[in-house]
């Protein structure tokens, strides 16, 4: 099969994904008595403005990096669903104790990044040994993890540790001891604006962007290109080949989840750098929506962040419809569920064709069936 | 004698291959009709066409010179056919009785299945057919042999009067092949019609009535058993004589490479799978171990392997003891593999054929680099395996699911052969190739035997058996029950080792 | 005796009865009224319908072989179109809108899984992610026109009402109040006799329709998958779906009946959770994962009717308790009895010679048991949780006794091995 027919094949499915969740959307809306074409041209409107790009990368970026902690499970065929938990969990406790300790500034920023992995990466390991030595699903365990962490842990700890909080855009919010400025990962307004213009209404690109660039890098060359990310992939594809190879089955499993689980713990970062601390009620959802991004992305490192880009903007640029009443912006939630559902049954689709067109083109090439035969 | 079966015409395409070209077939009343072709030849196609599980792109079927179509298998247990298929359709947490009457189950008021009408006639059937199973057995608890009883008896129970048994020998031993034979008989007598599938040609000399011969999915001839010879029907079904493996003079050398000493297997209720097995292999000889399957052959491959703890015992390679290592570390020091199932343990599918060929190796040269895989290093020896082991496939990006079974086959031969192991373990590796590349196997093995390659083999095609080993021992219940010189050793007298009718060192 | 031949309903009446008895000594011991009262089971029950229901939908899916983890979602449906439609149409209607409403959300999970062969966990979160986006989208459409609705919550729901057994809960036939049998035991105060008495009054008193109607579905859906065609047919797609394509069954469509039974059932729990029993309004998140804890329920009860309502009734128990517990002193009792049921499980595990699970218990029993000595009452923030703990400790003892169907979350395609 020829290069560019292989590229047209994986972009065909997520394509028709967005086509089909655009047109059951304007279905909806149509019913619900209001015009799609006005509002996608409100939401395209508002997101071409330099200060909701700026809005869209800002989510964009946790999305990102918890949708590569879903996709490294993936490729070894574990679904993580507790990067939810994990990432709400992380962020609490390095936010916590990164304003706790006494560290100059770029070591504390370090010394946050680390501790959030540790804290995501323990979590999640805990439900790959289950796995290994117990036998329960990571699906099962997740998800209780899940509910454990989140109306447990947090609600238990955030009421332990909460500080005064900090003034922000003059509201006062609670939550974790404000952690000093010089511990923060600083904004990438100057790099923006050398391409562009000033920024304003006070938005700030998050540094943390640049993690999220690291954490993609790392991904593929650790999965695609070293021996332990073949390991990984071919457990994946066939953890009984795998074993037979010499694969460590058990403790592929859990270095699987510790590794999503690290990834995962950077989810929060973003937030944290932002506010200066661990809100009371924090961002949550990005874990699943994380999910939605490695189903839609194909766990690609380069399809995640479309996909990434994709629901961002969904989320960001939805919220114009408020303002221009063109149609309720609660219309953007359905049209990502939409998208995912769409979107893997459109991939099963696309994967079976081509594995048909293989078969086919592999006899051919060695002359087992003759085209006359082939046409009789 | 009326027509039981007439199909004429009948084609089948799969994408890239036609599986049935143009296949004609005549099958009278009360005949044991054969079936012949190797691999890949479109045996089971055919008969699947004929039992609607398949439908075919052209062509017309009558039973009983009416012609049919069926879209489903309903139609074709309505018109009086039954199927035994290969791999027992059979779900093991079910018993005996409910897999027997599903599909055909008697009813009461509101759908309720009548237990006790079910119970009565599987009785008489089985009676019938002289056979008495616990109708509340559940399958699991029940031998191979018991299996494809039930299998029967499922077909029978429905009245089926044309059965069609998907190569029914392929896992029987001798003696329970010859009592599956007079079973079949007493079904003629009691006026069913038979057709069956094989490839093993004395057994279909000794039982059919007709031949039909099958090449690549065409109707090669249809003759009867007594105008035609072994050698005959080899010529129909593969266009020469059959390979036969068999060895030439012995290269066993003193060096043991393999030494397994008591080794016992528990599972995790704690029965005993391997029961204080004791063996060597020397460096250039090959140890056959035949045994039923189920008889503890599978986890004694694992134990040496490593995917299955030993619980007593140790093993030795080639001095060293591995008992305790992990599985790569035994197959870095020189253990090669070829699983029983490819497509469960040797391939991954939807990965490039390279990435395959580095499967089991990946930890060294040429298909790392430091920590990173060499991606040239790795295609550059896919490409010497697809020479040298003549795997024939379009190039080696493709993935392994495209190829067909025979050259999924030699490349995984290619990839374990390449690595020049010390010992290989073979399980069955020809099961389900076609004739040519089987004798490449074959050929394959055997030079590398001359290398100095020790080999364990596990077959339950007993000519291969006996064909390539130096030494035989029979498994019976996870203990080694016999030590056989092959030379000196017919399948049947094989077979009566296996299944326990005899006893001790020939 | 082997105890494996006893039929699953004594065993598991035998478990509670053993579960009970456990109960009343801590109560007594600990000298708090509620652990066997009659409102706590009448509480638990109320917590275990729902559970129960998508337990028992997830059993139709998976003895179909569709792993269904989209209950909650389908649960989320419910619990929407189940207000909506009581609050417009009427309380059955409800009912009936809500389970229609989970039928749809299991049809779509059908289609997915078993036409396009889309892995089955990752339909279902895609329907969990898809379900509260169209509850909010309606919401923000519909909910907000209701005089007292908003974008997160609906006006009051009405309810199916509710009836107390005659003779034995005292309840009323015409014009005749009836003798309270289990109440004029409970008054009794004979030593566990009375308990049981005062648990069974909770389970036959002011019980909803639907209740009964889950309560009936136990045995019903065990009659109907063990003992009709029906069920055979749709187990064998579960066990080895090719085996029923070879006698001409029509797999498709039986995996699709238990998918969409299950979105049903699911739904049906969704409407309950929504209905004045456990809530009175519809508020948006209000499943809080209990749809996940069916299928908890579900592997707990090794796929099997009689054991999710085990699972249902034993996760149901603590959220009940916790309910009615304002001062957190009932759940503190609980981590006792939690503690005694370790004690149970590493004593079990000692006998069976299986060392690690013994000593593990023990450590988890000791752990509770001390946490129990040192503190007097339970946070609210723990006694959320407890159930998800239960569910996890329970699966890190049981999980690898436990059977699932075969084929379960196999993908099938016709005419494939």
């Amino acid at each position: 099969m020829s290069l560019s027919r292989r590229i047209l094949l994986a972009l065909a499915a997520p394509v028709v994904a967005l086509v089909v969740a655009l047109a059951m959307s304007s279905v909806v809306l149509v019913l619900s008595g209001s015009n799609p074409l006005e509002a996608f041209a409100d939401m395209i409107g508002h997101a071409s403005r330099l200060e909701t790009m700026v809005d869209i990368l800002n989510r964009a970026t946790p999305i990102y990096i918890a949708g590569v902690a879903v996709a490294i499970g993936f490729r070894m065929n574990l679904f993580n669903i507790g990067v939810e938990g994990q990432y709400l969990l992380a962020a609490l406790v390095a936010a916590h104790v990164g304003a706790l300790v006494d560290l100059p500034g770029p070591l504390r920023i370090v010394f946050i990044l680390v501790v959030a992995m540790a804290v995501g990466a323990a979590y999640s390991g805990f439900a790959g040994v289950l796995k290994v030595t117990r036998g329960i699903s990571e699906v099962i365990s997740t998800i209780m993890l899940n509910a454990i962490a989140i109306t447990g842990l947090i609600a238990f700890l955030i009421r332990e540790w909460q500080a005064g909080g900090a003034i922000q855009g003059g509201v006062g919010r609670v939550g974790t001891t404000p952690i000093p400025d010089s511990g923060l990962i600083p904004n990438m307004n100057p790099v923006l604006e050398f391409f562009t213009r000033e920024i304003r209404q006070g938005k700030q690109l998050t540094g943390v962007l640049v993690v999220a660039i690291l954490v993609g890098i790392v991904y593929h060359l650790l999965v695609n290109r070293t021996r332990f990310g073949f390991d990984l992939r071919a457990s994946g594809i066939n953890p009984f080949a795998a074993q037979v190879g010499g694969v460590p089955a058990k403790r592929m499993v859990v270095s699987a989840m510790v590794l999503s689980g690290a990834v995962a713990g950077l989810v929060g970062m973003t937030e944290i750098n932002q506010v200066g601390f661990f809100p009371a009620n924090p961002i949550k959802g990005l874990g699943f929506t994380g999910i939605a991004a490695a189903l839609l992305g194909r766990n690609h490192p380069a399809g995640i962040i479309l996909a990434a880009l994709i629901f961002s903007f969904l989320d960001i640029s939805s919220g114009v419809l408020q303002f221009t009443g063109a149609a309720s912006r609660e219309i953007v939630v359905i049209m990502q569920g939409v998208i995912i559902l769409a979107a893997v049954v459109a991939y099963e689709v696309a994967s079976r064709a081509r594995e048909r067109q293989e078969a086919k083109s592999a006899a051919e090439a060695l002359g087992d069936v003759k085209p006359s035969e082939e046409a009789a | 004698m009326a027509t039981a079966i007439e199909l004429s015409g009948i084609t089948k395409r799969f994408p890239g291959v036609v599986a049935n070209d143009q296949v004609n077939l005549t099958v009278e009343e009360g005949e044991i009709h054969a079936i012949c072709g190797e691999n890949g030849a479109g045996k089971s196609t055919l008969m699947k066409i004929l039992y609607g599980m398949q439908q075919a792109d052209s062509g017309t079927m009558k039973v009983h010179g009416r012609e049919v179509r069926f879209v489903s298998p309903t139609e074709a247990i309505a018109a009086g056919i039954g199927m035994v298929h290969q791999h027992f359709m059979l779900a093991d947490q079910l018993t005996v009785l409910e897999n027997v009457i599903l599909g055909a189950e008697p009813t009461k008021a509101l759908g309720r299945i009548d237990f006790e009408a079910a119970r009565e006639h599987l009785r008489e059937v089985g009676q019938a057919y002289g056979l008495t199973i616990d109708p509340n057995d559940l399958i699991e608890e029940l031998e191979v042999g018991e299996r494809q009883r039930v299998e029967i008896i499922k077909v029978l129970y429905r009245g089926a009067k044309i059965l069609i048994l998907d190569e029914p020998t392929a896992v029987l031993v001798p003696q329970e092949v010859e009592e599956l034979f007079r079973n079949m008989r007493g079904l003629k007598e009691d006026g069913a019609t038979i057709l069956f599938i094989d490839h093993k040609l004395d057994e279909v000399l000794a039982i059919a009535d007709t031949i039909t011969v099958l090449r690549d999915g065409k109707t090669v001839a249809t003759v009867k058993p007594n105008e035609v010879t072994a050698h005959d029907l080899a010529e129909l079904m593969v266009g020469s004589e059959l390979p036969t493996p068999e060895t030439t003079e012995s290269t066993v050398t003193d060096q043991v490479a393999l030494d397994v000493e008591s080794v016992t297997v528990l599972d995790e209720d704690e029965r005993v799978l391997v029961d204080d097995v004791t063996f060597r292999i020397r460096r250039g000889e090959v140890v056959g171990i035949a045994g039923v399957e189920g008889n503890g052959q599978a986890e004694l491959v694992d134990a040496i392997l490593g995917t299955r703890p030993v619980h007593r015992g140790s093993i030795k390679l080639m001095g060293e003891d591995v008992t305790l290592l992990p599985v790569r570390a035994r197959r870095e020091r020189g253990i090669g593999y070829i699983p029983q199932d490819r497509h469960r343990e040797g391939l991954l599918l939807t990965a490039p054929l390279w990435e395959n060929a580095a499967l089991g190796h990946q930890t060294q040269e040429p298909f790392v680099n430091g920590i990173f895989i060499d991606r040239a290093g790795s295609k550059e020896r896919t490409e010497h395996i697809r020479k040298e082991f003549d795997v024939r496939t379009p190039n080696v990006d493709v993935h392994a699911h495209a190829l067909s079974g025979g050259n999924q086959q030699k490349l995984i031969v290619g990839r374990e052969m390449t690595a020049d192991p010390i010992v290989l373990l073979a399980a069955h590796p020809t099961r389900g190739i076609d004739v040519g590349a089987q004798a490449e196997v074959w050929d394959d093995i055997k030079l590398a035997r001359s290398k100095g390659m020790a080999t364990l083999l596990i077959s339950a095609d007993l000519d291969e058996l006996i064909g390539l080993s130096d030494t035989i021992v029979v498994m019976l219940r996870g203990g080694l029950v016999a030590t056989l010189d092959p030379a000196k050793l017919s399948p049947r007298e094989l077979g009566a080792y296996m299944t326990g009718a005899k006893e001790g060192a020939a | 005796m082997n105890w494996e031949k006893l039929p699953a309903w004594l065993r598991w009446a035998l478990y509670a009865a053993v579960g009970v008895f456990v109960l009343t000594v801590v109560q007594d011991f600990d000298e708090t009224g509620s652990l066997t009262a009659a409102g706590s089971s009448q509480s638990m029950l109320r917590w275990a319908v729902p559970i129960l229901l998508a337990g028992l939908g997830g059993l139709f899916s998976e003895r179909a072989g569709v792993v269904n983890i989209g209950l909650e979602g389908m649960m989320i449906l419910g619990t929407w179109f189940g207000a909506w439609g009581a609050v417009v149409y009427g309380p059955w209607w409800g009912i009936v809108l809500g389970m229609a409403a989970g039928a749809v959300g299991g049809l779509l999970h059908a289609i997915a899984t078993v036409t396009f062969g889309v892995d089955h966990v990752i339909s279902g979160v895609a329907i969990n992610i898809l379900a509260p986006g169209i509850t909010r989208f309606l919401s923000s459409e519909v909910l907000t026109t209701l005089p007292g609705g908003s974008i997160t919550q609906s006006p009051r729901v009405p309810g199916v009402g509710t009836f107390t057994l005659p003779i034995l809960g005292g309840g009323s036939i015409g014009s005749w109040q009836t003798p309270d049998f289990f109440g004029w035991l409970a008054g009794r105060e004979i030593f566990l006799i009375s308990d049981i008495a005062s648990i069974a009054k909770g389970l036959v008193t002011r019980i909803s329709w639907v209740s009964l109607i889950a309560l009936l579905l136990v045995p019903f859906t065990a009659w109907l998958l063990w003992r009709t065609r029906f069920g055979l047919r749709l187990r064998i797609c579960g066990e080895r779906p090719q085996a029923g394509e070879a006698q001409g069954i029509n797999v498709y469509r039986f995996k699709y009946i238990g998918v969409v039974i299950s979105g049903a059932l699911s739904g049906l729990g969704g409407a309950f959770i929504a209905s004045p029993e456990l809530s009175g309004i519809y508020l948006e998140g209000q499943t809080t994962g209990r749809g996940f804890i069916g299928l908890a329920a579900l592997i707990f009860g090794n796929w099997r009717p009689v054991g999710v309502l085990g699972g249902a009734l034993l996760f149901g128990y603590p959220f009940g308790i916790g309910l009615r517990d304002l001062d957190g002193s009932a759940s503190h009792s609980l981590i006792l009895v939690n503690a005694i049921g370790l004690a149970a499980v590493a004593i079990w595990a000692a006998t069976r010679g299986k060392r690690v699970d013994a000593v593990l218990a023990l450590v988890l029993g000791l752990a509770a048991a001390a946490w129990y000595l040192t503190s007097d009452t339970l946070p609210d923030v723990w006694i959320n949780i407890l159930p998800f703990v239960i569910v996890l400790i329970v699966l890190v003892f049981f999980a690898q006794r436990l059977r699932a169907p075969a084929a379960d979350g196999l993908r099938y395609r016709k005419g494939e091995n």
